[in-house]
């Protein structure tokens, strides 16, 4: 076992979880590539604990895990706002921010 | 009380004071704070005179300069104190013990001693060969630092000697006498609280000044009192002519003032940075003070002189000052103000002595404008028909005659004139008050007359006191004039002849003003009654002391001269001469001539009437005195007048072409520089950065709005992007 084997896995799905936050246009599936983002990064972090012999990285991953919880729990919630507010997810029909 | 003789003038500042904050509010309307207060001064003058008079006279004059040299010496030493202990000042010392002590004559008496044995070490050992001065009681001095200035320190405090011991009880006698008698006249009058609370202050600015130990205090007190005229001449101001009066007695005053700084300023110099009066006519004695100098500063005095004692020619403002009510020309003329003048000559005699050569006889300043003064202003009381002015005119006469005495070295006669006329003066002043109070008119021609009947009191009040000026035996006025004769008529043969032609008038115009006022028929409207008596009170009072005052320095008695003369007129060598019979008859024949001449001329109706009708000279000479020589002309139309057009035109000149050119230009030269940064700075400068400031944000603002879609992915992708600049950068330049 290579550690670039679990880096090239863990860049790829950083690759298609940034491609899922840029271009898609549903907001459950934004909200799914962000977990993928996370995840690309644990993937990261475990891999160079079990190469360094410290359980550090687990640990960190298992935190990210719980704030990537959280995080999708406030995402989820914003989303059904949007829903009921739009009868849509489409993220590019939201542009309340617009200045 | 001696040495606390501050109370004295502390007290009616104190009920000045009081007066104008609690007055209105009081029963009496503030005449109660007055009355308590000056009677209460009254009282301790009292008491200061009599521990004065107990005073053991054992303090021997040294030879002027002795006191100068010493002090000179212990400024060297620099050691000032060691100095004050042994000489004149060691009373400081001696009397400090006294408060403690609280024997005054005993302790005072052993600092003499120890003084005297001190200091006798040389030059009082050999001057006692030469200089038998009888020994005279030591001035009591008590002084505190009021402020250093230049490395001088000028003090403040009192110095009782004889003379001010006499002259501040005689101002607290006529000032309580004066506010009694204002209780009643000036009843009911719309400023009453402001009028008692100017009397007090004028009563302790006169106060002030007769215990000034150093004539920078004197000055104080000199033009307090100057102030408080002015307020009281023009109590009534609403009446132009009272404004006016008051404004001339305020700026004659004035003219005469200016003199009285510049004087005080040489002197200062001149005696070694000093204002104590002592010290001063101890240098002017013993020749430390320079001749021109000297006499640069009496000449300047003197004219303080003429304006404050109204002589000859600045008397001027004193008739017109009867504009006020008539107990202060009583305060005025009795006992403040235009004493002060008199006061002044007495105080410093030592510089007019020295610089005038007064002791050598023939002919002085002092003495000729003494004497011009008497007999002008005697002349002028003649023509009057207001009984006041009468009066005015008659106190002028009399203040020459002081002036006079003083200028023939009869310096106790000087201040005796002062005193016994202090009391018969006060008493015809308040006397026509009295009877002003019941005809409501000053015109002795057209208001007046036959009032012997209906003024018992009045009348009976005003004849001693007539009597007293006129010098008939054995009244006040005899003693004291006849005292200036006498001092006249050894060295100064032509004043002596002055003096008595003076009696002669005084006695025939008084006797002219008692005819007009209490004789003939009554010529008024109404039925005059008594006044009341809070003002018959004092005219009785003063008529009792214009009685007996005289009989003070009578020959044998001499008990004035005893008190007031001391180490000034001693150390100057002030002469004194024997009583003369024949003078005195001689002066007595020439006041009962002058009241035979007016008996004769008014009762008998003898002598040149309708004389002005008859000859073109008489009447020229009534119309010169009518138009008091012209006097008034003279200085509002030739003098003021001249100078004002010139000086008007002048200023008008300057007015026009600088300072309006200087304003004009400062004004163009503004608006250019006003239009200058209006078109540059303001305009284009901060406008352009305040504009530029807002239009760049617009722009700004409107250029970066075009960014901010809303839409959270683009944000993202911004994000994206900048994560991956940084990090490209950081890949290749870390």
């Amino acid at each position: 076992m290579y550690l670039n084997q679990f880096l090239f896995l863990a860049a790829f799905l950083f690759c298609v979880g940034v491609y899922g936050v840029l271009a898609r246009k549903n907001g459950v599936l934004v909200l799914m590539s962000v977990e993928l983002i996370l995840n690309a990064v644990n993937v990261n972090l475990v891999a160079f604990g079990a190469f360094h012999d410290t359980v550090v990285g687990q640990v960190f991953a298992l935190f990210v895990i719980a704030i990537a919880a959280a995080e999708v729990g406030v995402g989820l919630a914003i989303v059904l706002l949007i829903y009921r507010n739009k009868h849509s997810i489409d993220l590019t029909e939201v542009d309340l921010m617009k200045g | 009380m001696l040495r606390n003789a501050w109370v004295i003038p502390a007290l009616p500042v104190l009920s000045f004071v009081l007066i104008l904050f609690f007055g209105k509010r009081l029963p009496g309307k503030g005449h109660e704070l007055g009355v308590a207060a000056v009677g209460l001064a009254l009282l301790l003058s009292i008491v200061a005179l009599v521990q004065w008079v107990d005073r053991p006279a054992d303090y021997e004059v040294p030879p002027p300069g002795e006191h100068a040299a010493a002090e000179g010496a212990a400024h060297a030493g620099d050691d000032e104190h060691a100095g004050e202990e042994e000489h004149a000042g060691d009373d400081e010392h001696a009397g400090e013990e006294d408060e403690h002590a609280g024997e005054e004559d005993e302790h005072a008496g052993g600092a003499v001693a120890a003084g005297g044995d001190e200091g006798g070490h040389g030059a009082a050992a050999g001057a006692e060969e030469e200089h038998h001065a009888e020994p005279v009681r030591r001035p009591v001095e008590r002084q505190v630092t009021w402020f250093s200035s230049g490395g001088v320190e000028i003090q403040a405090g009192t110095r009782m000697d004889g003379m001010a011991v006499v002259l501040v009880f005689t101002v607290c006698l006529i000032s309580f006498l004066v506010h009694v008698f204002s209780t009643s006249y000036m009843h009911g009058d719309r400023r009453y609280t402001h009028y008692f609370a100017a009397l007090s202050l004028f009563t302790a600015g006169m106060l002030i000044m007769v215990t000034a130990s150093n004539t920078l205090q004197l000055l104080f007190g000199w033009e307090m009192m100057g102030l408080c005229s002015f307020m009281l001449i023009g109590h009534w101001w609403e009446e132009k002519a009272n404004s006016d009066a008051a404004l001339k007695a305020f700026l004659t005053t004035r003219t005469g003032d200016i003199g009285l700084l510049v004087g005080l300023s040489i002197l200062f110099v001149s005696a070694g940075s000093t204002f104590d009066i002592a010290e001063i006519n101890d240098a002017a004695l013993s020749g430390a003070i320079g001749r021109t100098a000297l006499v640069a500063a009496a000449a300047a005095l003197l004219c303080a002189v003429i304006g404050k004692s109204a002589q000859f020619p600045l008397h001027t403002w004193l008739p017109d000052a009867m504009a006020g009510p008539t107990p202060v020309s009583a305060l005025i003329h009795a006992a403040t103000m235009v004493v002060a003048g008199v006061y002044l000559v007495a105080r410093l005699y030592g510089v007019f002595w020295e610089a005038f050569d007064i002791g050598a006889g023939g002919v002085n300043p002092v003495a000729v404008v003494g004497g011009a003064t008497v007999l002008i202003a005697a002349a002028l009381a003649f023509v009057q028909s207001d009984i006041k002015k009468v009066l005015a005119y008659s106190t002028v006469s009399q203040l020459g005659y002081m002036v006079m005495a003083l200028g023939v070295g009869a310096w106790t006669a000087g201040l005796f004139h002062l005193f016994t006329h202090a009391m018969f003066k006060g008493l015809l002043f308040l006397a026509s008050g009295s009877v002003s109070h019941a005809v409501h008119s000053f015109d002795m021609k057209k208001d007046m007359g036959g009032l012997r009947r209906h003024m018992p009191v009045t009348y009976a009040t005003f004849l001693i006191g007539s009597l007293a000026l006129a010098g008939v035996f054995p009244l006040a006025g005899f003693w004291s004039k006849d005292e200036i004769l006498l001092g006249a008529s050894h060295g100064y043969e032509l004043f002596l002849v002055v003096g008595l032609l003076g009696a002669f008038m005084t006695a025939a115009y008084m006797t002219r003003c008692v005819y007009l006022t209490f004789f003939g028929e009554f010529r008024g409207h109404g039925h005059p009654h008594e006044s009341p008596r809070a003002i018959t009170g004092p005219l009785v009072v003063l008529a009792g002391l214009s009685v007996v005052a005289g009989l003070l320095n009578a020959p044998g008695i001499g008990l004035f001269s005893e008190w007031t003369e001391g180490v000034t007129t001693v150390a100057a060598g002030v002469e004194h001469h024997d009583f003369s019979v024949g003078l005195a008859v001689l002066g007595s024949l020439m006041g009962l001539a002058g009241i035979g001449a007016g008996y004769a001329y008014y009762w008998r109706n003898l002598g040149p009437h309708r004389l002005t009708e008859r000859s073109a000279a008489a009447l020229s000479g009534y119309r010169l005195l009518e138009n008091k020589y012209w006097l008034d002309r003279l200085y509002t139309d030739m003098i003021v007048g001249g100078i004002k057009g010139p000086v008007a035109r002048a200023a008008y000149w300057v007015n026009q072409r600088i300072i309006d050119g200087v304003v004009n230009g400062v004004g163009i030269g503004a608006r250019a520089v006003a239009r200058f940064t209006y078109d540059v700075v303001d305009q284009k400068v901060v406008d352009g950065v305040v504009n530029g400031t807002g239009i760049g944000a617009e722009e700004g603002g409107s250029a970066l709005s075009v960014l901010q879609t809303g839409r959270v992915q683009q944000y993202a992708a911004f994000l994206f992007g900048g994560v991956v600049l940084l990090g490209g950068a950081l890949v290749l330049f870390a």
